[in-house]
């Protein structure tokens, strides 16, 4: 016979512990990394040959040597990045920042480890409990 | 008033049984659809346009699988919580626990995106009538609209998702028929438009980071199990019909906005509504007054559909003791999760108001791939522990173990494709399961009730 499994009450103030601690576990594990531009996407600045800028104290850019097609845009994207409202020097803003993709071994190696490593462990600590789990529900297993 | 918790009532209130097929298909393709109207886009970014081309069928068959095995699976476990409760009855309760937060964030954060558009477009649309207003009080409104709606009722919810859901979808289609496809460079300049793969494959494999997002969260339709009136039916149906859909959508929608806008602008990460965009350099005024409505539209139905799932799942977790069983309390009056409800709203505001787009759709997209990678192991749990003739199916999906092969192949290269270019906010999402797994296992499993885990009327599974 499987002894039933009777869990603690839990007190009001702990629920609002468990709760305080989850929506901290969300801001500070999601939330903050963004908030604090630790976890950014991995894009970075391509100017085309023969183009640069300077950019002023309040943030404005005066572009050297920019043309369309420069860019690598033809008349027919341009025609279309002019109905969208954008200049040239808008455009280049945008057009300059391509993604950068590191196919670094070791940061590849280390966060497979870290995705493998979690479903190993939740698997493992799910048989654990699921074994509890049919055991009270069905019974202990007769060899 | 008082509220009654479900876990302590010597008869438990239950979720009403009101939903058919239609419905179904409203949830899942509701919650979606807002997955073509934006966000699909930054595939394009990572990968150019044919680029994300690729992916859009690639992650195509990603979802097909989900689809198939989903159906199977819900149709028999036909309970509200969806894949928490099979994780609950396949693998054990920290894999349902994690598969309950992946279920919440997912829509917690697809809410957080589709209410973010919400409000950039009405100031979009008050910027056109010449007033420079605020996104942020939109976006609010728009969420404290939502929530009450869903307080109120899951068939006021549904039914009302229902009709936008196929307000938006018929805007789509009036784009499409507006641009001509049969008439090639008159107004679709695809010749011009499209260019070489600007990162070669590895672009294209970069891609199907976004590509997910055509998709997300079709898986929804088994949240509302519980209120489905025939569960074999309407499950599969609703389903496959969605898949369907959003098949026939994510391609018009590429065709559309590949042909008329540079690739570069449509994968920017500031792009926020590229059928939109699309309609508006047509310099129709009918299409773009369209399109307006429609992604509105997509992105409210969508929202609407997040806060009724993700508060499902929450309920789920509080009625099962994995949470504060607080969040396990039905609404004496309108039978709703209400707690669990107001409880994520705080939530999907902050992430809304303080998050760029492109990220936190990244959120969503991760706890649903994490998901997906969980249903491969499920379903080969399923089919091992309750062979095929020992208890009754609503729905058998054909040639397995293939379509679980399948899924978990393209996750693991899905996780690749969010490494590149987002790889610290994978890891950032990672130490977050991580975190909250040891806090489950070594600390709120204590007060789980065993046996009360395991609620189908099926025999002991096979090996246990």
């Amino acid at each position: 016979m499987v002894q039933r499994y009777v869990p603690p009450k839990q007190s009001v103030a702990m629920q609002l512990f468990d709760v305080a601690f989850l929506l901290a576990l969300v801001f500070g594990a999601l939330f903050l990394p963004i908030w604090l531009k630790i976890a950014v996407p991995s894009r970075v600045e391509k100017l085309p040959p023969g183009v640069s800028y300077q950019t002023a104290a309040n943030g404005t850019k005066t572009w050297t040597g920019l043309s369309w097609e420069k860019l690598g845009q033809n008349p027919v994207m341009q025609a279309q990045w002019k109905k969208l409202g954008y200049t040239k020097e808008q455009a280049a803003d945008i057009i300059t920042q391509p993604f950068q993709y590191d196919v670094d071994v070791i940061g590849i190696g280390s966060t497979a480890i870290v995705v493998i490593g979690y479903f190993a462990f939740m698997l493992f600590m799910s048989e654990k409990e699921y074994k509890q789990v049919v055991a009270e529900k069905f019974g202990e297993r007769r060899i | 008033m008082t509220y009654q918790v479900a876990q302590e009532q010597p008869k438990q209130l239950q979720l009403l049984k009101v939903l058919g097929p239609v419905h179904i298909w409203a949830l899942g393709v509701g919650i979606v659809l807002v997955g073509e109207f934006m966000g699909w886009n930054y595939a394009v970014g990572k990968g150019g346009a044919l680029g994300a081309l690729i992916a859009c069928w690639v992650i195509g068959l990603l979802y097909t699988c989900v689809a198939m095995i989903d159906s199977e699976i819900t149709s028999t476990v036909a309970a509200a919580g969806g894949q928490y409760t099979q994780a609950k009855h396949m693998i054990g309760p920290l894999m349902a626990f994690n598969v309950g937060l992946y279920l919440v964030l997912a829509y917690t954060m697809l809410e957080a995106g589709d209410v973010q558009v919400a409000g950039q477009l009405l100031q979009i649309g008050a910027g056109n009538f010449g007033y420079n207003i605020p996104w942020q009080p939109f976006t609010v409104m728009t969420l404290m609209i939502l929530a009450f709606i869903n307080y109120r009722g899951v068939f006021v919810t549904l039914s009302v998702n229902f009709v936008i859901t196929a307000a938006a979808f018929c805007s789509i289609i009036l784009l499409v028929i507006g641009t001509e496809p049969w008439n090639p460079g008159a107004v679709l300049l695809h010749k011009d438009l499209l260019t070489q793969l600007p990162y070669g494959w590895i672009g294209v494999l970069a891609s199907l980071h976004f590509g997910i997002w055509y998709y997300l969260g079709i898986e929804g339709t088994c949240q509302a199990a519980e209120e489905v009136r025939s569960p074999g039916r309407a499950l599969p149906m609703g389903t496959m019909l969605g898949i369907i859909t959003l098949l026939i959508a994510a391609a018009l929608t590429w065709y559309v906005c590949c042909g008329l806008l540079p690739w570069e602008y449509l994968g920017w990460d500031n792009e926020l509504a590229p059928l939109y965009d699309a309609a508006h350099v047509t310099g129709n005024a009918f299409l773009t007054v369209a399109l307006f409505v429609g992604t509105l539209f997509s992105a409210i139905a969508s929202a609407n559909g997040c806060i009724n799932d993700a508060s499902r799942a929450w309920f789920s977790m509080g009625r099962d003791r994995y949470l504060p069983t607080w969040f396990g309390a039905v609404h004496p009056r309108y039978r709703t999760p209400f707690r669990s409800i107001l409880f994520l709203i705080p939530i999907a505001a902050i992430f809304a108001l303080f998050i760029p787009l492109a990220q936190v759709i990244t959120f969503s997209i991760l706890s649903g791939l994490l998901n997906y990678t969980f249903m491969p192991i499920n379903m080969w749990k399923f089919r091992r522990m309750w062979p095929l003739g020992s208890i009754q199916r609503g729905f058998e999906h054909p040639f397995h173990p293939l379509p679980a092969i399948t899924l978990f192949v393209l996750c693991t290269v899905t996780f690749f494709a969010v490494y590149l270019g987002y790889g610290r906010q994978l890891l950032a999402m990672m130490a977050f399961y991580i975190i909250a797994s040891c806090w489950f296992a070594f600390y709120r499993y204590r007060f789980v009730k065993r046996g009360d885990q395991f609620t189908m009327p099926w025999p002991r599974p096979q090996g246990y």
